[in-house]
């Protein structure tokens, strides 16, 4: 087994009257990207805050890189690379600039500044930029020059706060394809997000609801063993009509438009199925089709939220 | 040498050089203030206009006015030939005075009875009016002193009796361009470094760059630290340069130690920069932090002294100037460049503010520090 490059256990934060992060505990390996997913305030940038030692948990312990994150925070401060959600960056400075200052600040020998900025900036992709201004590059060459600011002292982990807000879909993609490179070369990960697709992407992943983590594992873990139901989908039309059928229908918990089909969750689909047809065409839907499916990390989470939602208002 | 300073030093450098407003601000501002405040903030009283009814029409009617004109105090722009134009000239603004000579002037000299004649002043503006009044007075009695003598034929000063002989030190022609220049040193000390440092931190948190520097091992009191001392340098820029348009332009006369009065710039800029600390760490914009530096900044050069004595004010408000850096800062500044005093002068204005400094950076640098969590 990698030995562990960061653990979180029982993390909770409360401010005066409202608790963001609650009991949250997972682990990231060396050389892994973990993905922590979650809607905007789910309480995603407190518990990165916590690990990196500016919040003070109110409860629960963690370790990064082997140092607590309350008694050591400058331990770990200086070993990892931080990419925010705005990518800051000055944009009054050039490229280089930006780059040297991070450097700088991170302690990299003077000497060896500009050795570490020629190969940070080959890796992404910002090699003939060093004499442009941050504020003149475009939104996916800022985010790459943000990581590689955070990357100019060679850190074993990297902490990146949603870091394709806001950015293309092929710089996206380069991105991603730089942190697997450098989760080989051993670096650890930790990304937060709230793209259910970019959640894939990662090794493994917790999901984040209102503070708390109410699934964890691989992508395919989750997909596996963590659905709760199975997944129809349904060619039909008119979309809108089908949808208010099956919601009065209560043959699924729940059902949503995906795309140009509907996507149905219940506890038993093959039971559903063969009512289905023709409730539908009582009402003058057509169905093209209707078939259980592999659920999606999407499907996944609309199941457990569903469940968390209900257990929180209707507390059994 | 901290190694994380210099990169913050050289980042902060490279912000002031790339930022054109910035830097005229910095270098041209003092300037322009300069030759403001050295002119406008004129008080000497020179050649006030006024205006002369003389109904008399006699030789000694004509000697008084003569004696007026040769005061240098006042020019004459007009005469009249009635006491109501004289009303009309001061109401429109045209002068700011009137002496007016009553019918029978000369006569009354000729008979040996006091002559009386009428000098308006037009006081709404009360430092000129102040003046103009003291001139009128003593331009009118040292005439009615020299006609007294020439009917007596004897010169006074062989009488005995008391001569007062008023030595004006320090500035001894009264120019206010001396009094102001210095004072302006401090006024522009504070302006840049408090504003400038207010502005310089908001603008990180504008940027969110903030939120990326409290991850570095950057600690804060590197980080304050470290932007600061390019103002301080930028500050002492200025003050030379202040220093050297006073002398070359001005002619104000530097009679104490320069190295001195760095040397207390330097605690006089500790005060100034924690309240640019301060400001930054309230505000959330630049524009906010602007506003407030105005309204802190303000209140505090009217109760330092700049313009008006604090001796003159009412007791609440001198109270409060107590906890004004720029108070003490002005009577040390002025002290030594005018009067060439050292330290034992003003010993009492250099303690406060060696416990004021310190006192308003570390109460700003722990606001600062929360500021951030």
């Amino acid at each position: 087994m990698s030995p562990l490059s960061l653990s979180a256990e029982q993390l909770t934060k409360r401010f005066d009257h409202f608790t963001a992060v609650e009991g949250v505990s997972f682990s990231v390996q060396r050389g892994e990207i973990y993905g922590l997913l979650g809607p905007n305030g789910a309480g995603k940038t407190t518990t990165i805050r916590m690990l990196l030692g500016l919040l003070r948990p109110t409860a629960g312990q963690g370790t990064v890189l082997g140092y607590d994150i309350v008694r050591q925070p400058e331990e770990i401060r200086r070993r990892v690379g931080y990419v925010s959600q705005k990518f800051s960056l000055y944009p009054d400075l050039t490229v280089a600039e930006n780059f040297n200052f991070y450097a700088g600040v991170y302690g990299v020998a003077r000497r060896s500044i500009s050795a570490r900025r020629g190969d940070t900036l080959a890796l992404v992709g910002l090699a003939d930029q060093e004499p442009v201004r941050a504020a003149s590059l475009p939104g996916g060459a800022r985010q790459r020059l943000a990581l590689a600011c955070a990357l100019a002292h060679q850190p074993d982990f990297l902490f990146l706060d949603e870091p394709t807000a806001g950015v293309d879909p092929i710089s996206r993609r380069a991105l991603w394809d730089l942190l697997y490179a450098l989760a080989a070369s051993g670096t650890s990960i930790l990304v937060t997000t709230h793209y259910m697709d970019e959640a894939e992407n990662c090794y493994r992943l917790a999901f984040i609801y209102q503070g708390r983590i109410v699934a964890e594992g691989t992508a395919r873990d989750m997909k596996e063993q963590q659905m709760q139901g199975q997944v129809v989908e349904l060619d039909c039309e008119p979309l809108d009509r089908a949808l208010t059928i099956l919601r009065q229908a209560h043959l699924f918990d729940e059902a949503a438009l995906y795309g140009s089909t509907i996507h149905a969750i219940g506890p038993d689909a093959q039971a559903a199925l063969v009512q289905l047809p023709g409730l539908l065409a009582d009402q003058g839907v057509t169905l093209h089709s209707a078939e259980v499916i592999a659920p999606s990390l999407e499907d996944v989470f609309i199941t457990r939220l569903r469940h968390v939602d209900q257990s929180v208002h209707s507390p059994a | 040498m901290n190694t994380r300073l210099w990169p913050i030093m050289r980042k902060e450098f490279i912000h002031i050089v790339r930022d054109p407003r910035t830097l005229a601000v910095m270098f041209i501002i003092p300037v322009v203030q300069l030759i403001l405040l050295g002119y406008a903030a004129n008080t000497d009283i020179r050649h006030l206009a006024i205006a002369v009814f003389d109904a008399d029409h006699t030789a000694q009617s004509r000697q008084l006015v003569e004696a007026y004109r040769a005061s240098d105090y006042f020019a004459i722009s007009a005469y009249v030939n009635d006491e109501s134009e004289i009303a009309r000239l001061l109401d429109g603004g045209q002068v700011r005075g009137g002496l007016i000579i009553p019918p029978g002037y000369a006569d009354s000299l000729l008979k040996g009875r006091a002559a009386q004649v009428a000098f308006v002043i037009d006081g709404s503006d009360p430092s000129v009016a102040g003046t103009a009044f003291a001139a009128s007075q003593s331009v009118g009695q040292a005439q009615g002193v020299k006609l007294i003598q020439q009917r007596l034929g004897v010169d006074f000063s062989s009488l005995g009796g008391i001569e007062v002989r008023p030595r004006v030190w320090y500035n001894p022609d009264l120019r206010s361009s001396n009094y102001m220049v210095p004072a302006l040193i401090g006024l522009i000390l504070q302006f840049l470094t408090g504003l400038f440092t207010a502005l310089s931190i908001v603008r990180e948190r504008e940027q969110g760059t903030i939120e990326q520097l409290v991850v570095t091992p950057i600690r804060s009191w590197e980080l304050i630290v470290g932007k600061i001392i390019p103002y301080v340098g930028i500050a002492f820029f200025d003050l030379g340069e202040i220093l050297l348009i006073g002398v070359l332009w001005f002619g104000v006369p530097v009679r104490g130690s320069i190295p001195l009065l760095a040397a207390i710039a330097l605690l006089f800029l500790l005060t100034t920069l924690g309240t640019g600390l301060f400001i930054s760490s309230v505000t959330k914009s630049q524009q906010e932090a602007m506003l407030v530096s105005f309204l802190v900044l303000f209140p505090g050069i009217f109760l330092s002294g700049f313009f008006f004595p604090l001796e003159a004010m009412p007791a609440p408000l001198q109270a409060v100037s107590y906890v004004v850096p720029l108070r003490y800062m002005l009577i040390i500044i002025r002290g030594i460049i005018l009067k060439g005093v050292g330290l034992p002068a003003f010993q009492e204005q250099v303690i406060a503010l060696a416990i004021l400094g310190p006192l308003i950076l570390i109460g700003a640098s722990l606001r600062f520090r929360k500021s951030l969590e």
